[in-house]
């Protein structure tokens, strides 16, 4: 969520139960300025918290003049210091996807890997490398995982330029009560999957400039979104069951939006049994 | 006289005729002909187009109107959508001789309801203040919301506000002695709003439903018996020796997983419904189990094994887990309550605390630093499924007839090693939860480091995540958000059909011997034959001895 409307956010999406004290409320907003200030970002969101054993991590997200350009990530131990963390890269998403269990807390855990067949361990040992996973990478891994599976945003949020590059809409006024309720009116903001699986006469209907994402409609498993309206129908909450804990709100016909993390950082892989 | 229009591709002077550039442009421009060029670019702005009507002219004029209007930043930006604007606007009539029907949102309705706890209930006069203002079971939800929001847990204050509005009506209605706003269980459609409520002695509604439950066993042994009576005079078939596990009847209202009663709701403002109380069936098939909740009471419960019941049963049992595993109060707060005949073998442990009169508060640090200085008080849930365990195989006398008839049954299939399942008594510390692998049961931070005067300890369970608990001084409480399930590192395996039953005993009536082969037979054969010829030497050595002992 954007930093700057934080505390109207944090009301919005507190029907989970999950949400920041007062103190932490009240550093962030200063904090987030000064990440934008010393590291020339055009905005700042808040992606939020994911719960160690020991302690909790703080994210935030600046992005830069390209909306969908990778993001560069932060994370604190207490909102107030932030550190950035290195770049993802596919290898540590699969590193990560083969840990199982809780975060620690401390950044500097070190997860023991045990090797799931002998393919894998020999190819790690060739490198001469110990499979040790920092509890860092894992942090980053799981963070563009998420992103990339459930963040979402409204259609006609963002628009593309005809070069290529993508900023938000400033005629987007809001989705209305019933395209609210609809899942194919929220797309993944990350690369297009399915786009491309589209027939002519499908594709023919879209609008280049705003529907160049995929929407939630073809999510696998069918069902792993829950869409609600709270607050006696004045706010549309959609909660992810595949990543337990992110919610992602929106007031209709006005432009407040924005999805936010307060979890474990675990996928929910029982989802098909619990449907 | 022609004016210099556009010259067309085919006439002489295309192309040459470039402004500024031309041979003529030292002479003084013909006025005529300029306004006639401004009138033909005029008529051409004004031509209609001949799909939408609309002629370019006016469009941008309106275009221009709108934008010295409203003078947004950055027009130039934006200008196609402003076109795009300017164009739809032309198409909405501003008179139109249908009258516009205000929809009726449902959030409308919503609005309504809400709107309906803040109303004051007329004509009850001065007595209900005075009731009011004395003790009152309603707990003050605003005061624990305080508490929680300094950990970061909890719902916004409007939402607080309207479930302690919601929670006071329902104690208006219900004859309730003691009533806490449990938590918040979120489902598909829609979300549960959960109070946990203690009955006034003596007027509780005596339960009319019927177990809706039919058992599989009691089923087949009726259609068994059916057949017999049919053919008497045929063979009998053969009886089924399926004999349905025990029924473990649940615990009495008022004690153990029943102890408390719960009400929910699905937003404040709604009714306020009754969960039934919990069977251990319902808890022990819960276990097995993880499915999301919808929302809806009456929802069926399709899993495997099949949950005996619908979603209030489900909710109702995972409600009992939750609150066996995760409600917690600091030491010292409750304590056994003193008996005069203290009988040291008590079964099941003891099930009654109260309030401790001389409760001295640890500090902030404490409670975070060790788990010991917290205790459980909610009796924990056994294997059987209920609190206080109970032998099934008692015998009752119905049960003693049928062992006499039924001798034939296999009497070591009845599990006859039942020990006594015992488990940890109340009020036991934390430091004695176990956890999952190496992780610990409990996390425990104090909500600020910064202020260490005014914070306060706070626990979060890692076994059901979701599961709070902070204390302040005297001042504790328990709260639940969350999906409603437990956590486990593994992933969900669900429960594996039973092996397929034998239809009948194998015994050496029905089995069939195996055929034996040629060379068993030959083998055979010839081991007779050996036999015979052995026979028969024996025969004539015995005939030859008679003949020697004869020529004697």
């Amino acid at each position: 969520m954007e930093a700057s409307s934080l505390p109207a956010a944090l009301e919005l999406v507190s029907g989970g139960g999950a949400g920041l004290s007062p103190e932490k409320r009240a550093v962030l907003g200063s904090s987030l300025l000064l990440l934008q200030r010393d590291y020339r970002f055009e905005r700042v969101w808040f992606w939020g918290c994911i719960q160690g054993v020991c302690g909790a991590y703080y994210i935030a997200e600046g992005l830069g003049p390209d909306r969908a350009a990778p993001r560069s990530r932060l994370y604190s131990l207490n909102c107030v210091e932030w550190s950035l963390l290195p770049p993802v890269t596919e290898e540590m998403v699969t590193q990560a996807g083969w840990l199982k269990g809780r975060f620690q807390g401390d950044p500097s855990f070190e997860y023991e890997y045990t090797e799931r067949n002998a393919e894998d361990a020999e190819r790690l040992f060739e490198d001469g490398k110990e499979p040790i996973i920092k509890e860092e990478a894992r942090l980053v891994a799981t963070i563009e995982q998420i992103d990339r599976a459930v963040g979402i945003i409204p259609r006609g949020a963002f628009v593309k330029t005809p070069l290529g590059s993508v900023s938000e809409n400033r005629n987007f006024e809001g989705l209305s009560l019933t395209e609210a309720k609809r899942l194919s009116s929220y797309f993944h903001f990350t690369e297009p999957v399915n786009l491309k699986n589209k027939t002519l006469l499908e594709k023919a209907d879209l609008d280049p400039s705003t529907d160049f994402l995929d929407s939630l409609e073809h999510d696998i498993p069918q069902g792993s979104w829950t869409v609600q309206l709270e607050k006696g129908g004045a706010v549309v909450v959609l909660r992810s069951l595949l990543w337990l804990g992110l919610t992602f709100y929106h007031v209709p016909m006005t432009k407040q939006y924005g999805y936010v993390y307060f979890g474990n950082g675990e996928k929910n892989l029982d989802l098909p049994f619990m449907l | 006289e022609r004016g210099h229009g556009p010259y067309q591709p085919h006439e002489p002077g295309y192309g040459l005729y470039q402004p500024g550039h031309s041979p003529y442009d030292d002479q003084i421009p013909d006025p005529k002909s300029r306004t006639l060029a401004i009138e033909n670019a005029k008529a051409y702005l004004l031509k209609s187009s001949t799909t939408s009507g609309l002629n370019l002219y006016d469009h941008l004029a309106n275009m221009l109107t709108k934008i010295l209007d409203e003078q947004p930043t950055n027009a130039v930006d934006i200008i196609e959508n402003i076109s795009k604007d300017v164009k739809w606007a032309h198409f909405q009539k501003k008179m139109d001789t249908l009258r516009d029907e205000h929809e009726i949102l449902t959030t409308f309705e919503a609005a309504e309801k809400r709107k309906a706890l803040f109303l004051k209930e007329n004509g009850e006069g001065d007595e209900e203040l005075e009731e009011e203002i004395g003790e009152t079971p309603l707990p003050n939800v605003m005061e624990t919301a305080f508490y929680f929001e300094q950990a970061g847990i909890g719902l916004s204050k409007d939402e607080s506000y309207h479930i302690f509005l919601a929670l006071k009506k329902l104690i208006s209605v219900q004859p309730i002695q003691t009533c806490r706003f449990w938590g918040k269980i979120l489902g598909l459609e829609m979300n549960y709003i959960i109070a946990e409520v203690q009955y006034h002695e003596g007027e509780e509604e005596e339960e009319t439903e019927e177990e809706a439950v039919t058992e599989e066993g009691a089923k087949w042994v009726g259609e068994v018996e059916d057949e017999e009576e049919e053919k008497e005079k045929e063979d009998e078939s053969p009886k089924s020796t399926y004999k349905p596990p025990p029924v473990i009847p649940k615990e009495e209202n008022g004690t153990g997983a029943n102890k408390y009663v719960y009400f929910v709701c699905n937003e404040p403002g709604k009714p306020w419904v009754k969960l039934p109380p919990v069977t251990p069936a319902q808890i022990v098939c819960a276990r097995k189990i993880k499915k999301f909740f919808t929302g809806r009471l009456d929802a069926p419960v399709v899993s495997f094994p099949p949950f005996p019941g619908n979603e209030a049963n489900y909710l109702r049992a995972q409600i009992a887990r939750i609150s066996a595993g995760t409600q917690i109060s600091p030491i010292g707060f409750y304590q056994f309550a003193e008996e005069e005949d203290e009988d040291e073998e008590v079964e099941g442990g003891r099930d009654t605390y109260e309030e401790n009169p001389d409760f001295q508060p640890l500090s902030v640090a404490e409670m975070v630093d060790s788990l010991s200085a917290w205790v459980h008080n909610v009796q924990s849930i056994l294997k059987q499924g209920r609190c206080v365990w109970l032998n099934p195989l008692q015998k009752t006398e119905e049960e003693e007839e049928n062992e006499e008839e039924e001798k034939a049954e296999e009497p070591d299939e009845l599990p006859q090693e039942l020990q006594q399942e015992i488990g940890p008594p109340l009020l036991t510390p934390l430091s004695e939860d176990e956890g999952i692998q190496n992780i610990p049961a409990w996390t425990a931070q104090p909500s600020t480091n910064l202020i260490p005067q005014y914070a306060v300890a706070v626990l979060q369970s890692n076994r059901w995540p979701g599961a709070y608990a902070f204390a302040s001084g005297k001042k504790f409480d328990n709260i639940y958000f969350g999906w409603g399930h437990k956590y486990s590192p593994e992933n969900h395996a669900p429960t594996l059909p039973p092996p397929v039953q034998a239809e009948y005993p194998s015994g050496p009536e029905i089995t069939e011997t195996r055929d034996p082969t040629v060379e068993e037979e030959l083998a055979f054969k010839a081991a007779r034959e050996e036999a015979l010829a052995t026979a028969e030497e024996e025969e004539d050595e015995e005939g030859a001895e008679e003949d020697e002992e004869e020529d004697d």
